[in-house]
């Protein structure tokens, strides 16, 4: 028993301790984080906007919104983080995280935009008829009367697509970024020990997005309380 | 001095997909006049009150309040007055809905407040003030605060009804304003309704409540199928002796 201690925690000291391994983890989470946070509120501005083609009666601005949400749906977002990566950035010279956060912004862009869709499809159409009655502009009736409440039911939608874009960045070591788990594989090749690097990466981000989930829950919890008011 | 016309729909047709929901409709308003329309479940007397507030678009007719076009068909196809002027033009109507519509968001005071400002009519203080003596006089001023979730459907009506005369409207349009509502309610919305008739207010009101509709207009209009079936003042109306008619008003008043 005390030998195989020894043994977990000298391999444990291998893996996190030595050659300061552990700030290469926790400079993964720094990317991790900054990169999620980037591309979600890219993803929400985006995904709103594409929202609004996507509702609109033109017929130029509906074609818009409908090709790109069935161009983002229907390709791997491997595949576009390279390409944005490698070709649309190819020649601009911003920080590595800035692209890589822009790429899965435009990804997770059109998945907010179905999640926002679908939330301002829910209110009620009275409640738009109300507000054009009362001489409220169209713009206005949207911006006062439905999207505020549509907020309340687009929540729980939203936060798990953000959950779902923090486990996606777990590919950005396609374009050199050294993520959380770019950081757990490295650990592994320079050990050669597979289950303690990978099972603290899964840990790190379990914990990340438990996180995540109880601060979404206990907003959305503030959110139905000041509804039923 | 002679009537002034508020309303005038004229030979207005509404069709959905090949279903054609009205057929020919003229309905001409002046200012004070209260005008219920009665018909049976299906004869299109929402879409009246929808084409008219500018909710749905309406396949063939005329559309003007105080003389001004909302919309006309010119050679078979409708128009509609610009942007500008329809904004203009909504501003002459208020609709009160069946479902009272009111914003769950907001308190019953801002229900009411914001609307009148965000439409630009006068500021938030002004609007306030304005909200406030439309509350007391409907004797929900306790209730300013309060949200529409926490209120009865008579309430809840009422403070439509405030949110809709706040914007001064020279004309109001009720859809069945107490059918969403329980029996023992709908007095206290018929009530606010008989004031403001008192009052002169001109209403186009849609309703299943014979009595109601008998004491308050001036003019009552049967619609059936589409059509105008039959139209008079309401003594000349509930005294008719159409047969159709008074088998509708029958089966109502029974209940
Ligand atoms: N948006 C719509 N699409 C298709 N059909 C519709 C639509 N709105 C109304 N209709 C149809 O038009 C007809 C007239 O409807 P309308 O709502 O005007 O009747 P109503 O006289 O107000 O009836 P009720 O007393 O039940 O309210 C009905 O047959 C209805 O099914
Ligand atoms: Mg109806």
């Amino acid at each position: 028993m005390a030998q195989w201690w020894a043994g977990v925690s000298e391999t444990f000291a291998r893996c996190f301790i030595n050659e300061g391994r552990y700030k290469l983890l926790i400079s993964g989470i720094g990317v991790t984080i900054k990169v999620s946070l980037l591309a979600i509120v890219l993803g929400m501005v985006i995904g709103f906007l594409i929202a609004l083609c996507n509702l609109s009666k033109k017929k130029p601005l509906k074609i818009i919104g409908k090709v790109y949400t069935d161009v983002i749906r229907g390709t791997p977002s491997v595949t576009q983080l390279m390409i944005i990566y490698f070709v649309v950035f190819a020649t601009i010279n911003w920080a590595k995280w800035i692209i890589a956060a822009i790429a899965f912004g435009i990804n997770s862009g059109a998945y907010v935009s179905e999640i926002i869709r679908a939330g301002i499809l829910s209110i009620d159409r009275g409640q738009t008829e109300a507000g054009r009655s009362l001489g409220l502009t169209a713009k206005q009736t949207m911006m006062y009367i439905v999207i505020p409440q549509a907020v309340k039911n687009i929540f729980p939608a939203m936060g798990n697509e953000f959950i779902t874009l923090i486990k996606e960045t777990a590919i950005v070591g396609y374009v050199g970024l050294m993520d959380i788990q770019k950081a757990g594989d490295f650990i592994k090749s320079a050990t050669y020990e597979a289950f303690m690097p990978l099972v603290g990466t899964a840990i790190i981000y379990f914990v990340l997005i438990k996180l995540l989930t109880i601060a979404l829950t206990k907003y959305e919890a503030y959110l139905r309380k000041s509804e039923k008011r | 001095m002679g009537k002034e016309s508020i309303l005038e729909i004229k030979n207005i047709r509404k069709s959905f997909k090949d279903h054609e929901v009205l057929k020919n409709v003229s309905l001409n308003v002046d200012r004070g006049e209260v005008v219920s329309i009665i018909g049976p479940s299906g004869s299109g007397k929402s879409t009246i009150l929808r084409c008219a507030t500018l909710l749905e678009r309406m396949d063939g007719g005329t559309l003007k309040y105080k003389g001004d076009i909302a919309a006309s068909d010119e050679s078979g196809t409708m128009v509609y007055a610009d942007r500008n002027e329809l904004k203009r033009i909504r501003r002459c109507f208020g609709l009160v809905f069946q479902s009272f519509n009111l914003f769950p968001h907001y308190t019953v005071l801002k229900n009411i407040v914001e609307p009148v400002v965000l439409s630009g009519q006068c500021d938030a203080d002004e609007a306030k003030e304005r909200a406030m003596g439309l509350l007391e006089r409907l004797g929900l001023e306790e209730k300013a605060e309060a949200y529409p979730g926490k209120l009865s459907g008579g309430q809840k009506q009422r403070v439509s009804i405030a949110r809709a005369l706040a914007m001064k409207p020279e004309i109001l349009f009720f859809d069945e304003p107490t059918s969403a509502l329980d029996p023992e309610l709908t007095g206290e919305v018929l009530k606010v309704i008989k004031s403001l008739a008192a009052e002169h207010m001109t209403m186009v009101i849609v309703t299943h409540e014979m009595k109601f509709a008998r004491e308050v207009s001036d003019r009552v209009i049967f619609l059936e199928n589409g059509e105008i079936h039959s139209q008079g003042t309401s003594e000349e109306l509930f005294a008719s002796d159409n047969e159709r008619l008074n088998a509708f008003i029958g089966k109502l008043e029974q209940r």
